[in-house]
């Protein structure tokens, strides 16, 4: 299953309820303001490096860069993808969960 | 493959429209297909022929109408959140006893069965919101 998450932790606890509820294997893909949870350093990618290995994790590489986030900033075991890697995540998992 | 859009937030106060148009343009470009677009809560707001932006600015449902003008995608705003928040069609808006309708015509107006039936016609549903 691939499930995206589009906000930060300091506005909605939807990377928790995700990391906690996703089963191993999943594709967790961050997108809009949850891109900032990749950074190293933050409380999301704390929680995103304990959860590597069970899940595989993207995040979308244009809104890391509307942001002014280099690939360099954030944790390791994290993929880029562009929205063709976007779209090609949701043909490769039979589910697209959105945590709103 | 074909996909099945849902959108729960309006343009240019949350990215959810951007992000699902976004995403749009790449399932064509990626050689798939966008069956259909519904727009649910304050995602009708997407839907408003009136929208004036700067002309500097993106123009966020301008955008929608091309995309769907461009690949022949079935376009439907929920009718209940239409309704609540004065996104009117002709139809609407001479029922409710308005003077004005605003639907842009690209745009039908649906219950959320159109949106179920979407799921089931596509292979894949993806929600935007926020």
């Amino acid at each position: 299953m691939l499930h995206t998450v589009n906000k930060t932790l300091t506005e909605k606890p939807s990377l928790l309820s995700c990391l906690r509820l996703a089963g191993a294997g999943s594709d967790i893909l961050l997108i809009e303001d949850a891109v900032y949870s990749a950074i190293r350093g933050s409380t999301g990618a704390r929680l995103l490096e304990q959860s590597r290995g069970k899940h595989q994790l993207f995040a979308l590489g244009p809104d890391l860069e509307c942001r002014g986030v280099k690939a360099a900033q954030l944790i390791d075991g994290i993929e880029v993808v562009d929205y063709a890697g976007f779209v090609a995540l949701a043909v490769k998992n039979d589910t697209v969960h959105a945590w709103l | 493959m074909k996909f099945n859009i849902l959108i729960n937030e309006g343009p240019y106060t949350h990215q959810a429209s951007d992000t699902a148009f976004q995403f749009a343009s790449a399932v064509f470009e990626s050689g798939h297909e966008v069956v259909r677009v519904f727009f649910y809560h304050d995602g009708v707001h997407n839907a408003t022929r009136l929208g004036a932006p700067p002309v500097d600015d993106r123009n966020v449902i301008a955008r929608w109408v091309k995309l769907a003008e461009d690949y022949n995608i079935d376009m439907a705003v929920c009718v209940a959140a239409s309704l609540r928040r004065g996104v009117l069609s002709d139809e609407s808006a001479s029922q409710s006893g308005r003077a004005i309708a605003n639907l842009d015509q690209h745009f039908k107006v649906a219950g959320f069965g159109h949106f179920i039936e979407g799921a089931i016609i596509a292979d894949r549903t993806v929600v935007f919101g926020d």
